[in-house]
């Protein structure tokens, strides 16, 4: 086989591995329902305004009643429909989500990257990285969020934060990986350097590892939105939020325990859902798989 | 050995640095006067001159930093704007309730997680691997504040069998203090060792298939001896390392679990200093729980020697 | 099916396995690994199992030990008698006691073998604990003396070394140490000296015929260098893609090779005369797929002496000579093309 005849064979692999993957993981009960789950969490935010009344409108004369036709899970303790509050806090955690699952992507393959070409500003790179990781994740986005403006932006950047060396150091490790091995030396010796090295041989490989961390990333950000909201830090009370209703619901737990459930369980399942896909796109990807996998 | 020890000091010096450069950062990245900042939204004019006076915050940065960093080498860190008290004494006085949980989370972590991943490993893919491995994915998913809630409702409101909030110090007695910290320590070990069951079942499995645990099996030695003295020490690397990892997130959790439980201890300490914008106490509390995670690192590096005796050379 | 040794189970014989056939099932695909693979091995004889990679020797002893894994391994027939015991019929439980007791084995690689976490002294100890109800000073001493067996020098300061802290020679020792401390019948050594270098070869090879000699201890040599068979084995097991296909003793077999895959093993070694510009003769084709049953001579695709003949169900295995069998048909064929042969000649 000839070198183009190597290098041009992997890159079909890369398609390969990937639509196998798919198929890998349509195939699995589980992933489907956690997909479904997902996309009806999304749909929940997305049409919010359709499904629930105004979160945020207070009415003290009907504080903390029970369930009724335009508040079907009750009113919390400013009379606010809880079950708008709830789907509309679903836009906050989904947004925050996928934002800082981007930035960390984005911000993150990028250096990560470079830090894999790059052997001195590697080793700069992953010291600062190391800096970073020292410092407790939730710390680092509590102070960051304490210091900016409140709003729904600096709490996406204080997340980002933490998340972005994470997932350089993974990047990282990959790209020096895929450097050692042979088609890359191929690549190189027929005269493919720098970026189109980069883009055609190794940014591929990195999509799949990337791909897994971008939705831990993702699990791990609407958890610590949920911290940072819970603790009161970031975003303003009124701002419907699933940390916020349950730290709004404390002083209520004993008598109306279920102003903590809902937002509670709505939580937990979004977050296991993307867990548990993330876990599963890793089974997919996972090379010793694919030897069993593949029809 | 001393080589070793040594190497790894030198190596966590420069991370440290790093890291302080980082925190000091922090409130000179902020828009605004760093003299008003610290000074807290309550002082006049005067006072905010005060405070740049006696924090040289007219010099330059560098100053500055070295001015900072040798005050914390001498446990300085300044005083609390809120109340006026040594950050070093706020630290000193929360410590114990932290250093309680942490032990006992520590504690309950390891003997719940271990064994689960052990027998996952072992009965792999049957339905206890599925089960357990259900469960730490539930634990590494549900907020360990949700968890903390559930905890209580069900322990406290509703059976009584522990206390809602509060903690009782040591002087009480150690029983007492372990019946205090009992639910907010569970509710972190449930999350901790999800983690650590699910790495401890893949490092497990790893050894289970090397050549080793075959030599064990044609030996005709018995499942608990290759499960545990084989193939787990093997994996105690892996297994340890992820606990070092974890003790990042755990400090995560002991905040908003002092915060659910009104634990009086760091982690509470650092909010209501960020809510109250007490920038002093911020650096102060975060300088000493990045110093604590690396310390605590750089342990578990050491105790990589004990667990595999090729890493002394 | 047809084997190559007496049918009668004789007591003297420390092991007979007999038309042993084995499956591997993974979902829906089978591979039939074993066919009929019938043995013997008497009190204080080395015995070859050799063949290339793949042909199921680490299989055959793999299923003697019972060490396969439960779920996808299928013995479809046959039997293995320790002793007039079938293992096959055993219980895990029993299995467990006789492994490391009356059956020892060895494998290739005694770096990854040996746990790198535990001394060499505790792993050897422990076998002794396991099988023996002694203290642990009187396992240690028992230890000590394994070592020393194996010669290794300075075997009381080794025994708190780890595995890293030996070379590989010394490893392999320690692992024959490891098998034969509780005084097995049968050592099962798999590819023992593969990973070792050709002086340190010999020295382990020399020690098992030794240990032979002085304790009568019977072994399974699982190999495909034939250079180690010729040096050690008594007879010797050609196995090709899961079957015997000639048995005998090695003198016998070297001087009178009587299967076109014998043939062809003993024609791509360069012989002694052989000169710098000689090709090495490879044998053609590769190993077939063993997903289906095969009827007839496997080796016949590959077979320079094949015929149609040789696709069509074979006849019972023939003796040449005492103790000499082969599946082959065209053996005379086969015998008479070899004669010039220079390890025939050397041989014969």
């Amino acid at each position: 086989m000839s070198v183009y005849d190597q290098v041009s064979a992997t890159r079909g692999r890369q398609g390969g591995r990937i639509s196998a993957a798919a198929g890998y993981l349509a195939a699995n009960p589980a992933t489907a329902i956690c997909f479904g789950v997902l996309l009806l969490f999304v749909l929940m935010a997305v049409f919010a305004p359709l499904i629930a009344g105004d979160p945020v409108k207070i009415d003290p004369a009907q504080r903390l009643t029970g369930p009724s036709a335009s508040a079907y899970w009750g009113r919390d303790h400013l009379g606010r429909d809880v079950f708008a509050r709830a789907v509309y806090g679903s836009r906050m955690s989904l947004l925050v989500g996928f934002s800082v699952a981007a930035i960390a992507t984005v911000f993150g393959v990028a250096i990560g990257i470079y830090a894999g070409m790059s052997r001195i500003g590697g080793a700069i790179a992953m010291r600062l990285v190391d800096a970073m990781m020292a410092i407790p994740a939730i710390l680092l986005a509590i102070a960051f969020a304490a210091l900016m403006d409140a709003g729904i932006l600096t709490v996406i950047i204080a997340i980002s934060i933490p998340e972005i060396p994470r997932m350089v150091r993974l990047v990282r490790s990959v790209v020096l990986g895929v450097r050692q091995q042979p088609y890359v030396a191929a690549a190189i010796s027929i005269g493919t350097g720098g970026l189109p090295l980069v883009w055609r041989h190794i940014l591929p490989n990195t999509l799949g590892p990337v791909l897994v961390q971008a939705t831990y990333a993702c699990a791990s950000a609407i958890i610590t939105s949920a911290v940072l909201s819970f603790l009161g830090v970031g975003t303003s009370p009124e701002v419907p939020s699933w940390g916020g209703m349950m730290a709004d619901a404390r002083s209520f737990f004993r008598i109306h325990p279920e102003l903590m459930v809902y937002p509670g369980v709505l939580l937990s399942l979004l977050v296991l859902v993307v867990n548990v896909l993330g876990d599963r796109l890793s089974d997919a990807l996972d090379p010793r798989k694919m030897v069993r996998g593949s029809v | 050995m001393l080589g070793y020890v040594l190497g790894r000091l030198l190596a966590a010096i420069p991370i440290f640095i790093l890291v302080a450069i980082f925190i000091f950062s922090l409130v000179h990245l902020t828009p605004g006067d760093p003299a008003v900042l610290l000074a807290g939204d309550n002082a006049n004019p005067q006072q905010v001159e005060k405070i740049r006076e006696r924090l040289h915050l007219d010099e330059p940065l560098i100053v500055q930093f070295g001015i900072w960093a040798g005050n914390a080498l001498q446990f300085d860190l300044g005083e609390s704007i809120y109340s006026n008290k040594p950050v070093t004494q706020l630290i000193a006085q929360r410590i114990q309730p932290t250093f309680v949980l942490a032990a006992v989370t520590l504690f309950l972590t390891v003997a719940i997680a271990v064994p689960l991943g052990v027998i996952a490993a072992w009965r792999a893919n049957g339905w206890i691997d599925r089960g357990i491995m259900a469960f730490a994915v539930l634990g590494f998913s549900v907020p360990v504040f949700v968890i903390a809630y559930l905890l209580v409702y069900f322990f406290a409101v509703s059976l009584r069998w522990f206390p809602v909030q509060g903690y009782k110090p040591l002087s009480n007695g150690l029983l007492t203090t372990l019946h205090s910290v009992t639910l907010p320590s569970i509710a972190l070990a449930l999350v901790f060792a999800a983690l650590i069951a699910r790495v401890t079942r893949a490092a497990m499995l790893e050894a289970l298939s090397e050549n080793f645990t075959r030599t064990a099996r044609a030996k005709g030695l018995g499942t608990f001896r290759i499960l545990v003295i084989h193939a787990l020490k093997s994996a105690g690397i892996p297994v340890i390392t992820v606990i070092g990892i974890g003790f990042a997130t755990l400090v995560g959790g002991v905040v908003v679990t002092e915060s659910v439980f009104n634990i009086p201890g760091i982690g509470r300490l650092t909010v209501d200093a960020i809510t109250r914008r007490d920038y002093p106490v911020v650096q102060g509390v975060i300088l000493f729980f990045s110093a604590l995670l690396i310390l605590i690192n750089l342990l578990i590096d050491l105790s990589y020697a004990l667990f595999d005796p090729r890493v002394k050379g | 099916m047809n084997d190559m040794t007496s049918r009668t189970p004789d007591s003297d014989m420390v092991l007979e396995v007999e038309n042993l056939s084995l499956e591997f099932a993974d979902r829906d695909k089978v591979t039939y690994a074993l066919d009929a693979v019938s043995f013997s091995v008497g009190e204080g004889e080395i015995v070859s199992l050799v063949g290339e990679s793949g042909c199921g020797k680490s299989v055959t002893a793999m299923t003697i030990m019972g060490l396969l894994p439960k779920h996808g391994a299928r013995v479809t027939s046959g039997s293995a008698l320790l002793r007039g015991r079938d293992l096959l019929q055993t219980s895990e439980r029993e299995m467990r006691r006789m492994r490391g007791d009356r059956i020892g084995m060895i494998f290739q690689d005694p770096m990854t073998s040996l746990n790198p976490v535990h001394t060499v002294g505790m792993q050897i100890s422990e076998t002794i604990r396991k099988h023996r109800r002694v203290s642990r000073g009187a396992a240690e001493k028992r230890a000590l003396e394994m070592l020393d067996l194996v010669r290794i020098p300075d075997a009381a300061s080794r025994l708190g070394a780890y595995p890293h802290e030996l070379s590989g020679g010394m490893r392999q020792r320690v692992m024959i140490a490891m098998a034969l401390a509780c005084d097995p019948e049968l050592l099962i050594a798999d590819e023992p000296t593969t990973a070792l270098d050709v002086t340190v070869q010999a020295q382990v090879l020399d020690l098992i015929a030794d240990l032979r000699r002085d304790i009568g201890m019977s072994v399974i040599l699982i190999t495909h260098d034939l250079g180690v068979v010729a040096g050690v084995a008594d007879r010797m097991m050609v196995m090709y893609a899961g079957r015997i296909v000639e048995q005998g003793p090695t003198e016998k077999l070297f001087a009178d090779p009587a299967h076109g895959y014998t043939a062809g093993l003993m024609r791509s070694l360069p012989g002694v005369n052989a000169r710098m510009r000689d090709e090495l003769r490879e044998i053609p084709g590769s190993v077939p797929r063993l997903d289906r049953k095969i009827e007839g001579c496997v080796f016949a695709p590959r077979c320079e002496f094949s015929s149609e003949t040789c696709l069509a169900p074979l006849p019972q295995a023939q003796e040449r000579a005492q103790g000499h069998w082969t599946r082959c048909i065209h053996a005379n064929a086969v015998c008479e093309a070899m004669s010039d042969n220079d390890i025939v000649r050397a041989w014969a």
